[in-house]
């Protein structure tokens, strides 16, 4: 357990001197304060106003953002480091595979999740310092449903770079995950079903087996809770779950999904060449 | 670890050990006893296979064949094996952690003294008060390497593992690395990495040179200088040189007022890396000597 915690230390300390989290955190930290500062508290859309309506459009553009950045970031410091030498000397040390491993996966989950979660942090402390309702019950969820979603691209990121064995490749094999998710959202599917080429039951499983799309459909329902948006595939989503049903569902099975890519990227981690 | 091999039973034991990447046979059948006390110099060109062996033996890759040290799987018994290897690679990992961070890290892993490390650090003339807060990456390829030094020195290693330990250090600090050596002769095993053997020459008992991933020699090395013998040495120049001035100014060596005649001391195992540098400016030279002054 202390190889465990040691190994995470080192892998925030490292990750809080790299560019790219200062991007990162600079991206989430702005994506807010810009939020405020173009008086979206103020402003009115599909009857949400004040924080809600800042939160509603916070996640629509983490969900667009942090998916990719967590997948890049991830693949590009854990092979970069393959490469550069990094696990040659560390791993010459006495800590267990398991203990790096996870080490470093909880390290980097810390360091992914807190920019993020600060910053919808920092918009709560500001709305009540200026007398803003403060929707507890829509933060929590989003503060959940972020949480589940950098665990799982976490996950996806480090089984990628258990596999590539340059950053090169692991870089490319992220950006086409990321784009196969993307091509799978909706209204793409929506227009395949239009085609008649793919049964309506295949494209409704694709689209609840995407992570992606799971996140935006659970964000959505918290402001139309009938998701008429998503037309037809609304019809399946709440007869088999229900809308709160999909809520857990939401956090449950991206959550399995990270957790099973990161225990398969371990597996394979430790079956092959470390360096 | 637990087990300590018998007089009889070597340290560490390759057998039959190969390793392919993709069709390329890196290693093919090597099989070595190194016994406790060894110290061996790995040679051979780039490409013969003597990172993939060491990165076998500190099990990092997985391989035909087995590796053991002290009875011990190193894949299986990471952890044990390990906490006893020191390690020092051939080029720096590009860390971003403080120094100080990664002195913690692998000292509370090593289940070590930072302050063993620190102490080690500050005889090979690093100065580790000053640099605890900066980021490794930034320290220049001598402090890096001085530090990597100190860190596998700075605990109870049974087996030091050196990939061209001493290429990056002034000659100051390789006469200090050497009596750091000479202090871990009775109770450590070492392999010492290197693309040339008058590097290394003077620190192994025994040369191991391996070509296309086999080993092509395996032979003794009767050395008289010992690993602490110092050379008290006075070269008279016929003429003044600048360029030559410089080289011996970098190995602490003083002058007469009129820069003719030079003298001052070299490390015992040095002496072939410093005869080399001489041999540059044999024109200039009208008279050298060299004589032990301890040992």
């Amino acid at each position: 357990m202390k190889q465990l915690w040691l190994t995470a230390k080192l892998d925030i300390v490292e990750s809080l001197r790299a560019r790219w989290f200062q991007i990162y955190t600079l991206i989430f930290g702005g994506i807010v304060a810009l939020l405020f500062l173009f008086g979206l508290t103020e402003s009115r859309v599909l009857g949400f106003i004040g924080l809600s309506r800042l939160l509603v459009t916070y996640i629509q553009l983490t969900m667009a953002i942090l998916p990719i950045f967590v997948l890049i970031t991830t693949v590009r410091s854990v092979a970069g480091d393959r490469e550069a030498g990094v696990f040659e000397y560390l791993l010459s040390l006495p800590v267990s595979l398991f203990a790096w491993f996870w080490g470093k996966i909880i390290g980097r989950y810390i360091v992914v999740f807190a920019p993020v979660f600060l910053a919808m942090l920092a918009a709560v402390g500001w709305a009540l310092i200026q007398g803003i309702e403060v929707p507890w019950a829509i933060f929590v969820y989003y503060s959940a449903l972020l949480a589940v979603m950098s665990a799982c691209f976490l996950g996806i990121g480090m089984l990628i770079s258990s596999v590539a064995r340059t950053t090169d490749m692991a870089q490319g094999a992220a950006f086409m995950v990321w784009l196969v998710l993307l091509l799978f959202l909706d209204l793409i599917l929506l227009g395949v079903m239009i085609q008649g080429k793919v049964a309506p039951e295949v494209a409704v499983l694709v689209a609840l087996v995407n992570p992606l799309q799971v996140f935006r459909t659970a964000a959505l329902a918290l402001f139309d809770p009938q998701l008429i948006v998503l037309g037809p595939s609304a019809y399946v989503i709440l007869d088999t779950f229900g809308i709160s049903g999909y809520g857990v569902f939401a956090l449950v099975y991206p959550a399995l999904l990270g957790l099973g890519c990161a225990s398969l990227g371990y597996y394979l981690f430790r079956r092959g060449d470390l360096p | 670890m637990n087990k300590s091999p018998t007089s009889n039973e070597p340290m560490i034991q390759f057998t039959n050990v190969a390793k392919n990447f993709r069709r390329a046979r890196v290693l093919d059948g090597i099989s070595l006893n190194i016994g406790i006390g060894e110290r061996v110099a790995l040679i051979g060109s780039n490409g013969a296979g003597k990172t993939t062996l060491i990165r076998c033996l500190l099990g990092e890759y997985t391989f035909e064949g087995t590796v053991a040290i002290a009875g011990l799987d190193p894949r299986e018994n990471r952890t044990k094996v390990l906490g006893n290897i020191g390690f020092v690679p051939q080029l720096p990992p590009p860390l971003k952690m403080p120094v100080g961070q990664l002195i913690e890290f692998s000292a509370a892993l090593c289940g070590t003294d930072p302050q063993r490390i620190h102490a080690i650090a500050r005889r090979l003339g690093l100065d580790i008060e000053g640099i605890l807060t900066r980021q490794f990456v930034r320290l220049s390829g001598g402090m890096k390497q001085k530090l990597l030094i100190a860190i596998a020195l700075g605990r109870d290693a049974k087996v030091l593992v050196m990939d061209e330990p001493a290429a990056n250090l002034d000659p100051e600090a390789r006469k200090i690395f050497f009596d750091l050596l000479a202090e871990r002769l009775d109770d450590a095993t070492m392999i010492i990495s290197s693309h040339r053997l008058d590097e290394v020459s003077a620190l192994v008992n025994r040369v191991i040179e391996m070509d296309m991933g086999k080993v092509v020699l395996d032979d003794q090395v009767k050395d008289a200088v010992a690993l602490t013998a110092v050379l008290a040495c006075r070269i008279v120049l016929s003429r003044f040189e600048p360029a030559f001035a410089k080289a011996l100014d970098g190995w602490k060596f003083s002058s007469s007022t009129d820069n003719l005649v030079w003298s001052g001391e070299i490390a015992g195992p040095d002496r072939l890396r410093f005869l080399g540098i001489i041999s540059r400016y044999t024109a200039l030279v009208s008279d050298l000597s060299l004589a032990e002054a301890r040992g």
